[in-house]
């Protein structure tokens, strides 16, 4: 919605009308000596901008409700069909992204914590069989460590190609791992909208609300609120372009220095 | 060593626990916020915590506050890893008596080098 159409200067053209052949009236009646009527025409054009205020709020309560009805995402599968039907709220939906990250990391953590063991264990077997393979090529070694080394390489060999089928398969599995990022970002893509939208006729509501303050000359007393960020503010977005805001550890360790620390 | 780590999202305590781990330090106990956090260190004997600053229920810098008004547990090392970076956060924690303050996201080398100095000094 334009602003030139919250301005109770551009009403609509029948409003206006309404008003123009009301407010001759209004002069006719006075000029006549009618007060009587002339007050009765007052109490009518009070209606006329009244009801246009009315038609306005009815309008824009009309499209708000419109724009959360139309809130909808578009499941792929039967699956995320029923999951996300029954999705009604912005709030459930970001809930639903906070699952399915969880999800994600946990599930990409495990895979890693899985994995690493088997890596170092390859690291350090390797390690030990090239310093007995040294020192068989140095001709330090008995026959009966020959023969042992022997028999280590080779299940070397055995445990490394299962080791390292295990350590792809989960490298790949952290790859699929990340597919939530399809789905939340759609999501969140969903979400941001809808709040744009909400963000949008709110302001509509204001600047309509606060033309209805100017015409009937209320004013209200706003307390201004004090933000503590004793409880925490969360994580900072665009910190580089802000003064009050560390962009980094960097930061963190000069301040802090800077503090004695 | 025993550690209590102190973040409300289990990932972050599970990838803190994973950094100290590989650093040495294997026992290492969670609390997902300040109201949980201060009984178990009441009464657990610990020697480093590690928390985070926003949490529902009790946040960090209040259990910081908590930590260093408590007469058993004021010298307790605390190590701030948190995404809260506004200046007057930093210095406030600084003024609280925080050791260390590492800001989210951070790396393993960050992390594993403020543990280190906090470790120096006390020793």
């Amino acid at each position: 919605m334009s602003d030139s159409k919250n301005n109770p200067q551009d009403l609509d053209p029948e409003v206006k009308e309404k008003l123009r052949a009301q407010a001759n009236a209004l002069v006719e009646q006075i000029d006549a000596g009618e007060y009587g009527q002339a007050m009765t025409l007052i109490n009518d054009l009070s209606e006329v901008r009244d009801q246009s205020l009315y038609r306005e709020v009815g309008r824009l309560t009309r499209s708000l409700h419109e724009a959360i009805r139309n809130f909808q995402i578009d499941p792929r599968n039967a699956e995320q069909q029923e999951a996300l039907s029954m999705m009604t709220d912005a709030s459930d939906r970001l809930e639903y992204v906070v699952q399915k990250t969880g999800q994600a990391a946990n599930r990409t953590m495990d895979l890693a914590e899985d994995a690493m063991p088997r890596a170092h264990a390859m690291r350090d077997e390797a390690a030990l069989l090239r310093d007995e393979w040294q020192r068989l090529r140095r001709r330090e070694m008995q026959p009966a460590e020959f023969r042992d080394l022997y028999g280590r390489i080779d299940n070397f060999f055995v445990t490394l190609a299962g080791d390292a089928d295990l350590i792809c398969g989960n490298l790949s599995e952290i790859l699929l791992a990340q597919d939530f990022q399809d789905l939340t970002g759609q999501v969140i893509q969903k979400v941001t909208a809808l709040v744009k939208e909400v963000e949008e006729h709110l302001l509509s509501l204001v600047v309509m609300a606060s033309h209805v303050d100017q015409l009937t000359g209320t004013v209200h007393e706003l307390e201004a609120k004090e933000i503590s960020a004793e409880q925490g503010v969360g994580p900072q977005i665009k910190a580089e372009e802000r003064e009050d805001v560390v962009a980094g550890q960097d930061d963190v360790d000069d301040l802090l220095s800077s503090l004695g620390f | 060593m025993k550690i209590l780590i102190v973040d409300d999202f289990s990932t972050m305590r599970r990838i803190i626990k994973n950094l100290l781990r590989d650093l040495g330090f294997t026992n290492t106990d969670e609390a997902d916020d300040g109201n949980t956090a201060l009984p178990m260190l009441r009464s657990g004997k610990y020697d480093f915590l590690v928390t985070d600053w926003n949490m529902p229920g009790m946040s960090g810098f209040d259990l910081l506050k908590a930590v260093r008004a408590d007469e058993n547990l004021k010298t307790l090392p605390v190590l701030m890893v948190t995404a809260e970076a506004k200046r007057d956060q930093i210095v406030a924690a600084a003024q609280a008596g925080v050791n260390g303050y590492v800001v989210k996201p951070f790396t393993a080398a960050v992390l594993k080098e403020k543990i280190e100095k906090i470790f120096e000094r006390i020793q």
